[in-house]
């Protein structure tokens, strides 16, 4: 069951468009900022409000890269892995994070603190390599800088 | 050298709607709303405005296919595409961080001239700050009269929303970008029929850049004659430009159109960092031609850039330096295209990974020479015109550049089955 106060911000969006259905990227993202990810019987709640099938829903949450079907840790890492961090070495970044934090590519720790993922060119290049923490932008990574921002997070 | 974009703008804050006014800002939307939309149109029209987003198309041109009068479809549609996820991309966010206002001003004169009555602003998931500051910026622009019903007294109406995306390349495509504002996967249409004619919802609709549209309040206050004296070039006014990788002073300036590529990488970049040799470079994007040390005297203009075989794109440029490995850049640049392609046609559904593929084996030293006339091939396999839009194109152009200017790299980790570039 989607709350009420779900529901509200989801209608707000209604009156952006033309047909309710077009809210539906804005509907899975407020679903997915209240609760981390989008379960199925959220899918199914979401359907039924802007009179959709369920499958009409997940085959859109499914195209796009930032909405999460499963969940996710508390924070969310996205490392950006496209061209310009990779010439400034994200690769080494990726690994000491995988190795401090325990957890590979994809996973979450055991702690549910963090989940690590990467995500392509964040437009942060000329401060590469980057990554964001939720909804906070870091640039011009190091092991050191890393390791103090973790400790933000803690 | 004149600066109209980014002049006012202050690393870390955003333009209010009281200071950009001080700044002359929304003087080019009144002076627009005096004119009739057709003459706005041929202002920038003469102005030479050319579309920032990668392709060029002249702005004013593409305006003028969208049918006009009381008895054009409505409602019509004005979109920004802020979608900005081409990787080594990173100028529409100084530009909505920057100067909100510069963007807003620009699609209501925008707006004004299709006789759009509906606006989205559409930005991608990673620029939250942006989110944040155009949400604000709406609303100073609504509490002003700036927006709504009859703007300024003029009776003319104008509603702008923001949509922030949720991460995926192909929404930067203009028709991908139409089928996820409708909340559908954002797979490319057919075209014809064109977005002009039947675009958003089936209406009207014009997509433009971020960069396109804030460029539009300067040539309305300013003149068609300014915006033309402003650059080095035939093709007005100025470009954002950008610079990543193993330079001294990465960053993003914006300059006349038509300065050269030596001075922005050496004046404005700084040069190479030291104990390293500049190799070659993407000039607009990862989606472009490489160029070399034999092209550093080219004007950086859309002539410029395309006789030297490549593109300007968005102006973003990613230099490669000689310490580092070009198949391995090439390699991590197909991984992207080969993870964002939308699946909508096979060859680029298939030929994408298989190339990634072969780039890895390559990298990874185990690689055939064989393997370079199947990445010559794909490359003919995903040219303009063999797939539904222009991603998979878009993909060959670094790797066909590379196998043009670096083969003997790609042949060193063939015949001694590693890479080199690795200690
Ligand atoms: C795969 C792909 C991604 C694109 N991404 C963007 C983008 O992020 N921003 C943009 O303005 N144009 C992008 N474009 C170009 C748009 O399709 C379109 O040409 C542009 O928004 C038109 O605006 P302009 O005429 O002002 O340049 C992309 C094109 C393709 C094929
Ligand atoms: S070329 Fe690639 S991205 Fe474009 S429509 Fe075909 S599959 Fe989709
Ligand atoms: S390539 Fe990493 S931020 Fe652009």
């Amino acid at each position: 069951m989607l709350s009420e106060k779900e529901i509200k911000e989801i209608e707000e969006h209604f009156a952006h468009y033309p047909r309710k259905q077009a809210a539906v990227i804005e509907a899975l993202k407020v679903v997915q900022f209240h609760r981390g990810y989008v379960s199925d019987e959220n899918v199914e709640d979401i359907a039924r409000l802007l009179e959709m099938t369920p499958d009409e829903v997940d085959s859109v949450a499914t195209f796009y890269n930032l909405i999460f079907r499963k969940p996710v840790g508390e924070h969310v890492i996205l490392m950006c892995d496209s061209v310009s961090c990779w010439i400034m070495g994200y690769e080494n970044l990726k690994d000491h994070l995988s190795q401090k934090l325990g957890i590979d590519i994809g996973q979450t720790t055991k702690d549910n603190r963090f989940t690590l993922l990467t995500i392509p060119c964040l437009g942060a290049c000329d401060r590469a390599p980057a990554m964001m923490v939720d909804n906070e932008l870091y640039g011009n990574l190091t092991p050191e800088k890393i390791d103090e921002i973790l400790e933000k997070y803690k | 050298m004149e600066r109209p974009l980014t002049q006012h703008i202050r690393p870390g804050e955003y333009l209010t709607a009281a200071e950009y006014r001080k700044t002359g800002g929304y003087e080019g939307l009144k002076k627009a709303l005096k004119m009739t939309p057709k003459e706005v149109q041929e202002t920038v029209k003469r102005a030479g405005l050319r579309g920032r987003g990668g392709a060029g198309f002249p702005t004013g041109l593409k305006w003028s296919f969208v049918p006009l009068g009381p008895d054009a479809p409505r409602p019509k549609y004005l979109v920004a595409n802020g979608d900005e996820m081409e990787p080594g991309t990173f100028k529409d966010r100084l530009l909505i961080e920057g100067n909100p206002h510069q963007l807003i001003e620009g699609m209501i004169i925008s707006a004004y001239a299709i006789e759009a009555e509906i606006g989205y602003i559409f930005l991608r998931w990673a620029y939250k700050k942006g989110a944040q500051i155009i949400e604000k910026a709406l609303a100073e622009a609504y509490d002003a009269g700036l927006l709504g019903k009859n703007i300024l007294g003029s009776g003319f109406n104008f509603d702008l929303y923001l949509h922030t995306s949720a991460g995926r390349y192909i929404c930067g495509e203009e028709t991908a970008l139409l089928n996820s504002l409708e909340g559908k996967r954002a797979n490319p249409r057919p075209k014809p029929p064109f977005p002009q004619t039947s675009g958003l919802f089936g209406k009207p609709t014009i997509v433009n850049n971020i960069e396109t549209l804030s460029n539009v309040p300067h040539i309305l206050r300013n003149g068609a004659d300014w915006y033309q004296s402003i650059s080095l070039s035939e093709d007005a006014g100025t470009k954002l430009f950008g610079v990543s990788g193993k330079v001294k002073n990465p960053g993003l300036w914006e300059l006349p159109l038509g300065i050269t590529l030596r001075e922005v990488l050496e004046e404005y970049a700084g040069g190479m960092r030291d104990g390293l040799q500049f190799k070659g470079l993407l000039p607009g994007g990862a989606s472009t031609d490489f160029l070399t040390k034999d092209h550093l005297d080219i004007k950086l203009d859309y002539e410029g850039v395309a006789e030297a075989g490549s593109r300007l794109g968005t102006g973003t440029m990613i230099v490669l330096d000689d310490k580092t490995c070009v198949v391995g850049m090439v390699r991590n640049l197909e991984h992207f295209f080969a993870q964002e392609s939308c699946g909508w046609c096979t060859p680029c559904r298939e030929g994408l990974p298989w190339t990634e593929k072969i780039l890895t084996s390559i990298e990874n030293g185990t690689g055939k020479m064989e393997d370079l006339d199947i990445l010559a091939g794909m490359t003919k396999t995903l040219a303009p015109g063999n797939t539904f839009c222009p991603l998979a194109p878009g993909a060959m152009e670094p790797l066909q550049s590379a196998l043009k200017y670096f083969r003997e790299d790609f042949e060193r980790h063939i015949k001694e089955k590693r890479c080199p570039w690795r200690s």
